[in-house]
């Protein structure tokens, strides 16, 4: 062990390279359950020719890197494989510039993302990308998973605002992605595969964010319903009435008791789900796009629709929505969350099989998730000592992910593939697709020391 | 070119086996699912950036200890003790995390095995939690005689003459950090049984606290003062015990409970039983969310679970209990001598805001106050430094988040700082001295009192 350590500090101060046991197990994992692994090294690096050094140094000796933002994935994404070197980026953290003229921000890769949104909103700008993770996660962490968010519906996800990027390659080489025009067709747009790549193509070290003009007014509304499926109903009937509101988010009833066992800020207890809905624009555009939606939503079934008195409910609804998949862990030891997409005229079909597999396998499941994505979250409260559950939890996670495919959807809206779900990928994309990821892979990271045995083996 | 030699497995984990973290419930370690969404709030991570010094990755190392992966190493200990036990993490956490019962198992693991065991440690640490801090009579006499110390101006002459530089390195940082000592304590200032004029609306217990009667014991006159007005009666014990809050955090699970027996049955003596009580007062933070939870810590004890479990139903924040009986409208104006209303900001301690989830109550008494104008204070939830004993211990963590905090109430530009819990007001008034600040620090009974006497001294010199 000494030789790595020393060699790395001819080029990174020594107390920036952590090596004790304690903290190799403080970086053994990242937000998703029963994934653990033990790096040889955790590296904090504060420049981009840092990061260059370490990934050259790695490539030399064929060690695996395993880039690092805050640790907040869903998938497995950075933790470690045993034995390797986790490059941990949440040091590298500067703002550098913020062009009001061009609506941009260029931020380092290890920024917070609500650190971006306050920067834009003190200018009357809107970074709209905003995961539930938002308060910890960082941008590089958002790009290398594509992250979603709750306005995904109207504003798109974060490839919607990434303009161009500085990348470290596997030999160290950097290179420079893209500019500040919103056309630029010159070559391949090869930052878009960057973008989701989950840190096994390269380390993403700056990036230029587009940002938009903050829209003038917004409403917030919740909606109760005594079927869960109504709730579904609401969403395609909303989409189908040629309506886009920013925000769409379903809670159903375990969900939201656990929510409001943690925030307190009155939530319907004894509805079976609620939906959080929230329509943004000219203030006139926003009257009437809202009150078409309590229309539709009682159309539908909604036992009630409330509409928020004022920014600070607001506020603190769409807040306490965030914290629902960590609020579920109130119920049971182990909390294994999905990422099951359907297009949105499948909806109601999928909250229906959901429910049904939970019923047919005695499990509990809790959902929530982003409705006006198509993105649902079914999350299984168990606990990982029952091995007779956690194998009828495999079975329905696996009924699940078929079914979401068979309607046209996918295995991960957002949350990306990782450790967790490569063991469905294949199944998910197919042969081809996966064989031409593979070549990628090669192109790019010959000697597979970027984040190697995620994605795919 | 060598190649380098990776190393993986762990190295050996040289240290004690735990007893406390490995009998705690496999729940209460699992109920983390190490999402990160309270690494924001806590102050080592957002300082440092290392994940090892976040509740998540403490936690980790908790569970690790727990589950025999990882022995009680100094490293591991150390980062216990790196922990201000601020408990913001709790409050930021969706989980229900219980971040408190795990930290106080760890430290007692910690101080059960020795694993930081110096000589110097070990002899303060004996000499303040087993001797002085279990003693009323002594903590007491010690107080007497720094108040002499500081009355005579002698601390004065001993800093001036540099003589303070022959001190151990530790006393020298300590010294500017010691508060004004009071000349009174407690009991010269409030009767045993105090009764309203007219019939009472509630009959309360209250307890003194330790710092609170060495530093400010008018604070505690004050909160008489204002119950008295609220037309309760007080009975207050005499020669009141720690209420052990610095042992349960400190790793001395047993001293901590042997100061819970003491205070229950000090309470049950003055005031007939506890059954006679309406709620048993604190005025500071620190103490409330520890005295509110004697039922776990005597849990095991059959001769006081029960009673314990009668105290932890009635122990009740001073600020809490005043908005739950309706308080009574404070009559004085506290406006500046020119009209201007006084400029009040409130910083919350800890252990009222994460510990007790009392935020709102100590804001809605401060803007009752005639002529009192709230201004409220950016990061007023954010740790002071002060936290028990962690100015001392961990001085460089702690004076940054005091120059962080002093910052933020000069961008308020209050004349004074409201705050419910001594250990705050020690660390502030030192701040407002490092500082060059002018700013009072008060606690809310002091302003209540304040109104209600419609002068600002109390039985003395204020
Ligand atoms: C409570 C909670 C709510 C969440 N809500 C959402 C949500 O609403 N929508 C959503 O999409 N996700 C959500 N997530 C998932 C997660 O927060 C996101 O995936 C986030 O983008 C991860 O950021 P991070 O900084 O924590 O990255 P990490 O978890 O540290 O890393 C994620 C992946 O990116 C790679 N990586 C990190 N930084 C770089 C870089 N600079 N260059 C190259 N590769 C890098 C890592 O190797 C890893 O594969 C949520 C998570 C939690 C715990
Ligand atoms: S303590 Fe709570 S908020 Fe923090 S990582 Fe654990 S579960 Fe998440
Ligand atoms: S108690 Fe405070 S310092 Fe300790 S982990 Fe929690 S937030 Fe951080």
């Amino acid at each position: 062990m000494p030789h790595l350590v020393q060699d790395i500090a001819a080029f990174i101060p020594l107390d920036r390279i952590l090596h004790s046991r304690e903290d190799l197990l403080a970086y053994g994992y990242d937000g998703t359950a029963a994934l653990h692994g033990v790096a040889a090294a955790v590296v904090m690096v504060q420049t981009t020719a840092e990061v260059q050094a370490l990934v050259k140094y790695c490539a030399e000796h064929g060690i695996a890197v395993v880039g690092r933002g805050s640790g907040t994935g869903l998938s497995g994404g950075s933790v470690p494989s045993n034995g390797c070197v986790v490059l941990c980026l949440t040091q590298m953290d500067k703002v550098l510039e913020l062009d009001e003229k061009n609506l941009t921000i260029f931020v380092e890769c290890g920024v917070i993302t609500a650190k971006v949104a306050e920067i834009a909103d003190g200018v009357g700008l809107l970074y709209p990308p905003d995961p539930g993770s938002m308060r910890i996660s960082t941008i590089g962490g958002n790009v290398a998973e594509n992250s979603g968010g709750l306005r995904g519906l109207k504003y798109g996800i974060t490839r919607d605002y990434v303009m161009g990027m500085e990348v470290v390659l596997a030999d160290g080489s950097l290179v420079w992605l893209g500019n500040k025009c919103v056309k630029d067709v010159a070559g391949y747009s090869m930052k878009d595969i960057f973008i989701g790549s989950e840190g096994t193509l390269g380390i993403i070290t700056k990036i230029l964010l587009k940002l938009v003009p903050r829209p003038q007014a917004k409403k917030t509304m919740l909606a109760t319903y005594s079927r869960m499926d109504a709730a579904a109903e609401t969403v395609s009937a909303i989409i189908a009435a040629k309506i886009i509101p920013c925000t769409l988010e379903f809670l159903d009833k375990i969900t939201l008791n656990c929510v409001e066992d943690y925030a307190k800020i009155g939530l319907p207890r004894d509805a079976e789900a609620i939906l959080l809905m929230e329509a943004d624009g000219h203030p006139a555009a926003v009257e009437d796009q809202a009150a078409k939606m309590v229309e539709i939503a009682k159309q539908c079934g909604a036992t009630d629709v409330q509409i928020a008195r004022d920014a600070d409910e607001a506020t603190r609804l769409a807040s306490a929505r965030r914290t629902a998949f960590s609020a579920l862990a109130r119920v049971s030891p182990t909390t294994i969350l999905e990422d099951a997409t359907v297009p949105r005229s499948e909806l109601t079909k999928m909250i229906r099989f959901v429910q049904e597999v939970g019923a047919r396998h005695r499990l509990k499941i809790g959902t929530f998730g982003h409705m006006g994505d198509g993105n649902l979250h079914p999350t299984f409260l168990t606990d990982e000592k029952n091995l007779d559950e956690m194998t009828r939890v495999e079975i329905a996670m696996k009924e699940i992910f078929d079914f979401a495919i068979s309607l046209g959807g996918t295995i991960t809206g957002e949350h990306g593939v990782g450790l967790a779900k490569k063991p469905f990928l294949p199944a998910a994309i197919g042969e081809a697709s996966l064989g031409l990821m593979k070549k990628l892979k090669a192109a790019l990271d010959p000697k597979g020391i970027l984040n190697p045995g995620k994605i795919f083996d | 070119m060598h190649s380098p030699t990776i190393e993986s497995p762990l190295p050996p984990s040289p240290g004690a086996k735990p007893i406390y973290l490995k009998d705690l419930d496999f729940g209460v370690l699992a109920q983390c699912i190490h999402c990160g969404l309270c690494l924001p709030t806590c102050p080592t991570y957002d300082d440092t950036k290392l994940e090892r010094h976040s509740p998540r990755g403490r936690i980790q190392l908790m569970k690790n200890v727990a589950e025999g992966r990882l022995d009680v190493t100094k490293t591991f200990a150390e980062e216990m003790y790196f922990c201000l036990g601020c408990l913001a993490c709790e409050t930021a956490c969706p989980a229900g995390v219980d971040y408190t019962r795990m930290f106080e198992e760890a430290r007692g693991d910690i101080e059960r095995t020795g694993v930081l065991n110096t000589e110097s440690r070990s002899w303060i640490r004996g000499l303040l939690l087993r001797g002085v801090f279990t003693r009323p009579w002594l903590l007491r006499l010690i107080g007497r005689g720094m108040y002499l110390y500081q009355a005579s101006g002698a601390d004065r002459l001993v800093r001036k003459l540099a003589l303070i530089r022959l001190a151990p390195k530790n006393l020298q940082e300590l010294e500017p950090l010691a508060p004004r000592i009071r000349p009174d304590f407690s009991d010269d200032l409030i009767g045993e049984i105090e009764t309203p004029a007219a019939k009472a609306r509630a009959r309360v217990g209250m307890l003194t606290g330790c710092v609170q009667d060495l530093t400010y014991s008018h604070v505690n006159r004050d909160t008489v003062d204002v119950l008295i007005a609220n037309g309760c009666e007080v009975v207050t014990p005499r020669m009141q015990h720690c209420c052990g809050s610095l042992h349960g955090h400190n790793g001395e699970i047993e001293i901590a409970k042997d100061m819970a027996r003491r205070n229950i049955d000090a309470m049950e003596r003055s005031a007939g039983s506890l059954d006679d009580l309406d709620a048993i007062l604190t005025n500071a933070g620190g103490c409330g969310s520890h005295l509110k939870h004697y039922d776990h810590l005597l849990d095991d004890d059959p001769r006081y679970a029960a009673r314990a479990v009668q105290w932890s139903a009635k122990v009740r924040d001073i600020h809490e209990f005043l908005v739950t009986l309706g308080i009574v409208k404070p009559t004085h104006s506290l406006a500046e001598p020119d009209g201007k209303p006084l400029e009040v900001t409130y910083h919350e301690s800890c252990h009222l805001c994460h510990g007790q989830k009392i935020t709102k109550q100590p804001r809605d008494l401060l803007k009752l106050i005639p002529g009192v104008k709230l201004v409220e204070l950016a990061e007023s939830s954010w740790c002071c430094g002060s936290a028990g004993v962690y100015n001392i211990t961990q001085p460089e963590m702690s004076m940054k988040l005091l120059a962080r905090k002093m910052a933020n109430i000069a961008k308020t530009k209050a004349s004074v700082v409201a705050n419910g819990n001594p250990g705050c007001s020690v660390q502030l008034e030192f701040g407002t001295r490092k500082h060059g600040s002018d700013v009072e620090i008060a606690h809310p009974m002091t302003l209540l009192a304040r109104s209600y006497r419609g002068k600002r001294q109390c039985g003395f010199q204020n």
